[in-house]
């Protein structure tokens, strides 16, 4: 039989997990309950009139930006995870690259903002563009590619790859023929959640590519974009008449919300089907 | 050499040229802020850096003193860890070592999901329900503040202390506890005086990394805490955050002023703190798991 002072405080720790739990549902609930009156098929598909109307550019602005970051960032965070599980050796190139990937995941984005504007907008010349915002949002998620995709290729037993070496494969052979075929969903749950980071950011694309109002829509990479989160963050503070900016931005975080939700859940899911499949 | 020889070889070059892509990245990340920040010191020099007046829009005199960014940085740093700690430890002691096992797979992905949630959608939540909360509650002219900033910020770095402590937990041994239990302590006392010890630089790992994902955390500060740099130390005050003046002025700047170079000696500073943090936090991660 437990002691009072045990239940008591079993239950405290209960009560502890349950409150953070309580406050993410509390948040998710205030931002749906709010938002979903805003949110319909108009709100969707027409272009904002200032505070008011609709998202639409913004929506197509953070595809475009989150397409061109993963075009970028899923070959090289591809290969990348491919030679260092199965090229690298001990030494000091190895822990050279290991300490990149940590140091690249611990950078604060805002910092990736000033390194995207110094490098890609001023530098190269690309402007305020596209271009700009997705190769910083590219070098932003690399680690998140890198690191997901490494963890799907160990999963791969060794024995399939010792049994095409053993029979005359050559390593690359091996690699594309035996190894990937059973890494690739794994790597791409990675690179779902790297699109997730991507399209919800909004401090490195404050300095590289966002406009708030738009008359059109992107010509070219050298175009400027809307983008869901950067409108969000203007709707919320830039506007001195809330009452009417109050609904869309409810409206835009919705969406952002379930953009970005919905790509986690999405890779999750992913990832324990496969996980299911393979079990080995 | 045989084609399928040549091409063997060739492959493992190319593949190490895209590893080599993050080295790359981060000298250049370094170079760049470096290289646009760099011709501040001939003038104004670092010295106006160390000034409790950050005015760099002032007609009269600009000053560039960063103290009141660092100090406004460092309390919501500070105050967030303080009040996340005790959350994620306790969720991480809960879902380990109490909750069932359907229970922890249901709380997870749950408490998994604050992490993908955007800042800026955070911020936006603390702006509308959570300022007026502390508005009302402290009596204030103002709900953002730097602690409305460090609650917020708090509730951020939950997932990465509770997810790292809680793998800490797990990874302690079963027969410490089994030892404990068999000498009659209950599992309180085997939790608090077994476990979460042995657990220890795990948990302060876990601590760290949460640390530095609050210190670089930009929009949900810049939406809540007011963004007045004062160099005063109460939480209950409007403060500005090195994270929300370079996201606030750098679109106002004229490029190569001597104001965006400061900006970009900001981001210098963010980034060697933040670089710091963490390779403390991973050489401690690291000792745990090897021992």
């Amino acid at each position: 039989m437990s002691s009072l002072s045990e239940r008591s405080a079993l239950l405290a720790l209960r009560l502890i997990t349950y409150l953070v739990v309580c406050t993410v549902g509390f948040i998710v609930f205030d931002i749906v309950i709010k938002g979903i009156g805003v949110v319909n098929w108009s709100f969707l598909t027409t272009n904002p009139q200032g505070a008011a109307g609709g998202i639409f550019p913004a929506i197509v602005g953070t595809l475009y930006l989150v397409f061109g970051a993963i075009v970028v960032a899923l070959p090289l965070g591809m290969a990348s995870a491919i030679y260092l599980t199965e090229y690298a050796k001990q030494g000091r190139l190895t822990n050279t690259i290991r300490l990149a990937i940590v140091t690249l995941a611990g950078v604060p984005s805002i910092v990736f903002g000033l390194f995207g504007l110094g490098l890609f907008v001023l530098f190269f010349g690309f402007g305020t563009s596209i271009l700009s915002g997705s190769l910083t949002l590219a070098c932003m998620v690399l680690p998140t590619i890198i690191v997901s995709s490494e963890e799907a290729l160990r999963a791969v037993p060794l024995a399939l790859r010792d049994a095409s070496l053993a029979l005359g494969a050559t390593k690359w052979e091996t690699i594309r023929k035996s190894v990937l075929p059973y890494a690739i969903p794994g790597m791409m749950t990675g690179s779902i959640l790297g699109i997730g980071r991507a399209a919800g950011e909004t401090a490195p694309i404050l300095l590289t590519v966002a406009a708030f109002s738009l008359p059109q829509l992107p010509r070219s990479v050298y175009d400027q974009v809307m983008a869901l989160p950067y409108h969000l963050y203007v709707l919320a503070t830039q506007f001195p008449n809330q009452d009417e900016a109050r609904p869309t931005a409810y409206g835009t975080a919705l969406v952002l919300l379930l953009l970005v939700l919905g790509l986690n859940t999405g890779a999750i899911v992913l990832r324990s089907h496969f996980r299911r499949r393979n079990k080995w | 050499m045989s084609f399928r020889h040549l091409q063997d070889r060739s492959v493992k070059y190319f593949l190490l040229a895209g590893a080599s892509v993050s080295i790359v990245v981060v000298v250049l990340i370094f170079a760049f802020l470096i290289r646009e920040a760099l011709p501040y010191m001939k003038s104004p020099g670092l010295g106006s850096f160390f000034s409790e007046r950050w005015a760099p829009t002032s007609p009269l005199k600009a000053g560039y003193g960063l103290l009141p960014l660092v100090a406004g940085s460092a309390m919501v740093t500070i105050l967030a860890t303080l009040i996340a700690i005790p959350f994620g430890v306790c969720g991480a002691v809960y879902i380990a070592e109490i909750a069932g096992k359907r229970e922890r797979e249901l709380l997870k992905p749950f408490i998994e999901m604050i992490a993908a949630i955007p800042s800026v959608v955070l911020g936006f939540f603390g702006l509308v329900v959570l300022a007026p909360i502390v508005k009302s509650a402290f009596g204030l002219p103002t709900g953002l503040t730097g602690l409305t900033g460090a609650v917020l910020l708090a509730f951020m770095a939950v997932p990465t202390i509770m997810s790292i402590s809680e793998d800490a937990i797990r990874n302690v041994p079963r027969s410490y506890l089994d030892a404990s239990l068999a000498l009659g302590a209950n599992r309180v006392q085997t939790i608090f005086k077994i476990v979460v010890p042995a657990a220890m630089s795990g948990i302060i790992a876990s601590i760290m990394l949460g640390m530095g994902r609050v210190v670089g955390e930009t929009m949900a500060v810049i939406m809540v805490t007011g963004n007045a740099a004062q160099f005063r130390f109460t939480p209950l005050v409007q403060i500005r955050t090195m994270t929300a003046t370079i996201a606030a002025e750098m679109g106002e700047v004229t490029n190569g002023s001597t104001h965006y170079q400061a900006l970009f000696w900001v981001g210098i500073v963010l980034l060697f703190v933040t670089f710091c943090i963490n390779l403390v936090a991973l050489r401690v991660l690291r000792t745990y798991r090897r021992a």
